[in-house]
């Protein structure tokens, strides 16, 4: 890809990236940011990119299996704890009448 | 374009989409878990994708596998441990933890490129290297600045780190001036060519974030959070351009504007602008200088039997949580006590401030986890009104949301922000375990108030000795 097609990219995404969201009910605002945050992690590929591309015994591969580790960390954490606080939410509404 | 092209291009677009579907549901209470399940599939596609693209067309040496294969194991074991064990009251906490982590992989993976450069076949379809130096020189700033904020947050959550005092002091904008000119200095020597300062720009922009982080506090942090989130978004979209992935760059920039946006959401609810919030230090530090220490005049205290017998008489509850309830990890102590009420005729409503704890939509999480019907919770501007109509008010570890200064006095540090009236209804308690000033460090005038009373204790201690004291009035016993 040549550099303007990317940067064509990159303000698409934001226009989306600012669309996306409105109105936010405050108790979505924690799990929301949680969630948002666990996708901030997809810089994984860019890790993984790095370890495919290392020249051999190059010192990279060490440097991108550390920064892999923790992007998974925050992408696999993040998603679990985002899913522990919704599921607090999604508890029938009906249950309390019984 | 060949088949891997074409294939890793259909499932590069799949995943962009459910990205974006799954940020988009994660705002509406209904689709949020299921949004939050479609995100995470979306994440794993884009693997698939790339490790797929790259086994059709140069293949992955053996090396790679050996060293992608450690790193994921250990990043995904540890994150999932430390998301299942760390209990719900400290998620802003995690939150900025996991937010730093995610910095941190994308200075490490720009360091990495920037030092040792990829092989051959790679090189040829990678950018013109001004351009590599300009992306690499982006995610290393933005992504130590996120890294070395997001983890001062943490600390400070976690209560590790304090507001210092001399954090306050007007010259912190002079040094964090320093930190950033010299970053743009070492930006612009590593773009011209001068590899040794790289180094020089990783420490500035480290120190930056941790200048900048450090004289926030208080009910700011979640915003500050919210704030680094984004970055880490914008840290990921430059690395996207390192390694000319197009899917890394919408999806770094669709996080990094959703988090701005998010943000900006977060400062409304507490009434405070996002540049207030990053250049005017911490509420507590400046009230020690200004006004707002004053002593309390009227204070009436009561036992907690007292507590019960009115709460007996009482048609209409309504439960004010804080931090301290969170803190004393009161929830369910909290639910007992008010099931007890519900037994006995008496309508409990819980206030939720959008601010109350230490993060937007943290009492809401809270009281979820202790079986709290979700209808029982209301919004502020919904419940306001209600106050009059209210026998018993119980506050329970919240202090600077119930102030009443924020409405009467202009020249409180708290005026404007939008509180709780709890004191329009007939009673109010206030459990609390001392007289301290709560997180803003101003005096409550609410406790001065000839309807207030003050249970003093540990929240946990007091409600637990409320059930006790309730049932031996009968309440609740069927």
């Amino acid at each position: 890809m040549n550099f303007d097609s990317l940067l064509w990219v990159l303000l698409l995404g934001s226009l989306l990236g600012l669309e996306l969201i409105g109105k936010v009910p405050p108790t979505l605002h924690t799990p929301l940011m949680s969630g948002a945050n666990a996708i901030s992690g997809i810089t994984m590929l860019a890790a993984l990119t790095a370890i495919i591309k290392a020249e051999p015994n190059s010192p990279l591969l060490i440097i991108g299996s550390i920064s892999l580790g923790f992007a998974l960390f925050n992408v696999v954490g993040g998603f679990f704890v985002t899913d522990r606080m919704l599921a607090m939410f999604s508890r029938k509404p009906t249950k309390k009448n019984k | 374009m060949n088949l891997p092209d074409i294939i890793k291009f259909v499932i590069d677009l799949l995943a962009v989409l459910l990205l974006a579907l799954g940020i988009k549901g994660l705002s509406k209470v209904r689709s949020a878990r299921e949004a939050n399940i479609l995100a995470a599939f979306a994440m794993l596609l884009s693997v698939v994708g790339l490790l797929s693209y790259y086994l059709g067309t140069s293949g992955i040496p053996a090396q790679s596998w050996a060293w992608i294969i450690v790193g994921s194991l250990v990043g995904s074991l540890l994150g999932t441990l430390l998301a299942k064990k760390v209990p719900m009251t400290s998620m802003p906490e995690t939150v900025a933890l996991f937010n730093g982590f995610g910095g941190m992989s994308s200075l490490l993976v720009a360091i990495g490129a920037f030092l040792f450069p990829f092989n051959e076949v790679a090189k040829a379809e990678s950018l013109e290297p001004f351009i590599n130096d300009v992306s690499i020189s982006v995610s290393i700033f933005v992504g130590a600045i996120t890294f070395s904020g997001s983890i001062v947050a943490m600390a400070k959550l976690q209560g590790w780190l304090s507001t210092p005092g001399w954090t306050q002091v007007k010259a912190r904008h002079f040094v964090n001036i320093v930190f950033g000119v010299t970053s743009l200095i070492a930006f612009i020597y590593l773009i011209s060519g001068n590899i040794s300062s790289i180094w020089l720009l990783v420490i500035a922009s480290t120190l930056l974030g941790i200048g900048v982080t450090l004289p926030i506090g208080g009910a700011d942090m979640p915003v500050v959070i919210s704030l680094l989130n984004s970055y880490s978004g914008i840290a990921a979209a430059a690395a996207g351009f390192v390694v000319d992935s197009q899917l890394l760059i919408v999806a770094g920039a669709m996080v990094g504007a959703a988090g701005l946006i998010l943000t900006q959401v977060m400062c409304k609810g507490m009434n405070r602008s996002l540049i207030s919030v990053l250049f005017g230090g911490s509420l507590s530090a400046q009230t020690t200088t200004s006004s707002g220490s004053g002593e309390y005049t009227n204070i009436t205290s009561c036992s907690v039997e007292e507590c019960a017998l009115t709460l007996e008489a009482a048609n209409r509850v309504i439960v004010v949580p804080g931090y301290g309830l969170a803190v004393a990890q009161a929830q369910h102590t909290l639910r007992e006590v008010t099931k007890k009420l519900e037994q006995n005729g008496i309508e409990v409503v819980y206030a939720i401030h959008p601010v109350a704890g230490r993060m937007p939509g943290h009492m809401n999480v809270l009281l979820a986890e202790a079986d709290v019907p979700y209808e029982q919770l209301k919004e502020m501007d919904v419940v306001n009104p209600e106050f009059p109509a209210t026998d018993v008010v119980l506050v329970l570890g919240a202090n600077d949301v119930v102030n009443p200064q924020a409405k009467n006095d202009k020249s409180s540090p708290l005026y404007g922000m939008p509180v709780l009236d709890v004191q329009e209804a007939r009673t109010v308690f206030v459990i609390k375990r001392g007289m301290s000033a709560g997180y803003s460090g101003i005096k409550n005038d609410l406790f001065d108030l000839p309807n207030t009373s003050m249970v003093f204790g540990d929240a946990k201690k007091v409600l637990s000795e409320l059930i006790g004291e309730l049932k031996d009035l009968g309440v609740g016993d069927k």
